[in-house]
């Protein structure tokens, strides 16, 4: 193991129970899920996929879905009753169980979720002890942790994108950790997915925003602030 | 240069060398591994033991019913019946450890020491000897950072993880913790504090990890309670140096190889042991979902 243990892994975390693979790991895919869509969804439909799609239930990973789709952190007590106050708040909602599928994780869910004329489509996997990969989001391969500050650009597939977008970043002294890039087909759409160990500023995103050949950016600083 | 808890002997060398108390090279380790500071580190300690209380208390008050039905207010059953079978202290220990980790099946708030499914030994057993001994919570978060210590070392050498090594990495850790960090508190030697983490170690080997219906319920929540219990009973025996005879770091090396030979079925997979009984496979079928689309096996792509 390359990083040494921390004393509040042996103690700790503070977390809601009964696991940690199946409350708080869902929990943070759910807050990294709306955070890729701006706020708490109107809509929900939730899939969940093999050793989740018989156990959600009883192991009340619905409650936690809803928790983190309501911005609750890991250790809020409300995460118990997070159905009822969903559908106080009148989210709509659909559950959906699909067993067998080889080609996900174990735990594996995904999201579909609207808010206003806005849609996104995000899958998650709980990897234990927490800790979760956003696998892909809107079909395009993300796979981050959303343990440090995401990047998430969606551009049209030119030569110089990565380039530019990895200078504009380095002008900020962020370190950049990861970055992967996908595309559906060429010269169509890429998708960029970088994280960070630290922030960025605000007007840096409004810049690569506001650049013709950058369609859509999402920043999701630290998902458990 | 801090203690990197790779063994109990070169935990006991160190201490000795640079004169340090066990919980204060937990707290150098912390600053120097983790950019932490003592107040940090303390405040973070007693907030945990805080949470721990507070399940203690909540599973004893409130409804704890889970979903399955399997965990319905035992706790709180123990600690009201009007007969003792050894002492009240031992009634409330019990039902405090089973209060805790109840409080876990039933989605409230614990703290994972080392894991989720262990959350009730800490608990039980640190606010049970507070009461009896009046101890400071100060005191208690000393044992706790003797506890994380030990954990550290267990991770290092074995596994805290049921999938694996079996319940033993998970409830057996956390006796082992708690039986080091009573017999700390109590004022024990580095000698007796180890060799109470041997003898917990040496009482809890072999536990398989066979949740029914894959839930972390049954057995999970009573094992919570007799790890408890055997914390006390290897705290008991080390106070008065009985030795474990076999060393610790040898007792935690016997753990991680009976964790690497225990087959997959045994390692929280819900494959064998109580799970796969009748009563256990009727109570799965019943818990979980049957509603599902089952996707063909997959044919490769032409």
């Amino acid at each position: 193991m390359a990083n040494k243990s921390s004393v509040f892994d042996m103690i700790g975390p503070i977390m809601i129970g009964p696991s940690s693979s199946h409350t708080a790991g869902v929990v943070r895919i759910a807050r990294a899920a709306i955070r890729v869509l701006g706020g708490i969804p109107d809509e929900a439909e939730i899939t969940f996929y093999n050793s989740f799609a018989r156990t959600y239930e009883g192991h009340g990973s619905d409650r936690a879905i809803f928790g983190g789709l309501m911005d609750f952190k890991t250790d809020d007590e409300r995460i118990k009753n997070a159905l009822e106050i969903a559908k106080e708040k009148g989210l709509k909602y659909k559950f959906k169980s699909i067993g067998n599928s080889s080609v996900h994780h174990p735990n594996t869910i995904k999201l579909n979720l609207k808010k206003g004329e806005r849609t996104v489509e995000v899958e998650g996997e709980s990897l234990g002890g927490g800790v979760i990969n956003i696998a892909e989001v809107d079909g395009f391969v993300a796979n981050f942790s959303a343990q440090m500050h995401t990047l998430i650009i969606k551009a049209q597939d030119i030569s110089g994108a990565i380039a530019f977008i990895s200078s504009v970043i380095a002008q900020e002294k962020a370190n950049i950790a990861t970055m992967s890039v996908s595309r559906k087909g060429k010269n169509d759409l890429a998708c960029h997915v970088i994280e960070m160990d630290s922030g960025i500023n605000k007007i840096t995103t409004q810049y690569l925003q506001s650049l013709p050949w950058i369609k859509e950016l999402i920043y999701i600083p630290d998902i458990d602030l | 240069m801090c203690f990197l808890f790779e063994s109990f002997k070169g935990w006991k060398k160190y201490c000795e060398e640079k004169n340090q108390s066990l919980p204060e090279t937990v707290i150098q380790y912390e600053i120097e591994q983790k950019n932490s500071s003592r107040e940090l580190i303390y405040s973070g300690l007693l907030q945990a033991y805080g949470v721990m209380k507070d399940a203690v208390i909540t599973g004893l008050k409130e409804d704890m019913t889970s979903r399955s039905g399997m965990i319905n207010n035992g706790a709180k059953k123990v600690f009201n019946h009007p007969l003792s079978v050894l002492s009240p202290e031992f009634q409330k220990l019990i039902s405090r450890a089973l209060s805790a980790k109840e409080v876990n099946s039933c989605m409230g708030r614990v703290v994972a020491a080392p894991t989720a499914g262990a959350s009730g030994i800490l608990p039980g057993t640190m606010v049970t000897l507070q009461e009896i001994h009046q101890l400071s919570d100060e005191k208690i978060v000393e044992g706790l950072l003797v506890g994380a210590g030990i954990a550290l070392i267990i991770e290092e050498k074995a596994s805290l993880a049921g999938a694996v090594g079996g319940c033993q990495a998970e409830t057996g850790s956390a006796a082992a913790m708690a039986a080091g960090a009573i017999v700390y508190c109590l004022g024990g030697t580095i000698d007796q504090v180890f060799n109470a983490v041997a003898i917990t170690i040496q009482c809890m080997l072999g536990l398989v990890c066979d949740p029914v219906a894959g839930l972390v319920e049954v057995p999970c929540v009573v094992r919570n309670a007799s790890a408890a219990a055997i914390a006390f009973s290897s705290a008991q025996i080390a106070l008065a140096n009985v030795s474990a005879v076999i060393p610790v770091d040898e007792c935690v090396e016997a753990m991680g190889e009976i964790g690497a030979s225990m087959e997959s079925r045994y390692k929280e997979t819900a494959m064998g042991g109580l799970a796969a009984t009748l009563t256990g496979q009727e109570i799965s079928k019943k818990v979980l979902i049957q509603d599902i689309e089952i996707l063909p096996d997959e044919t490769l792509p032409d």
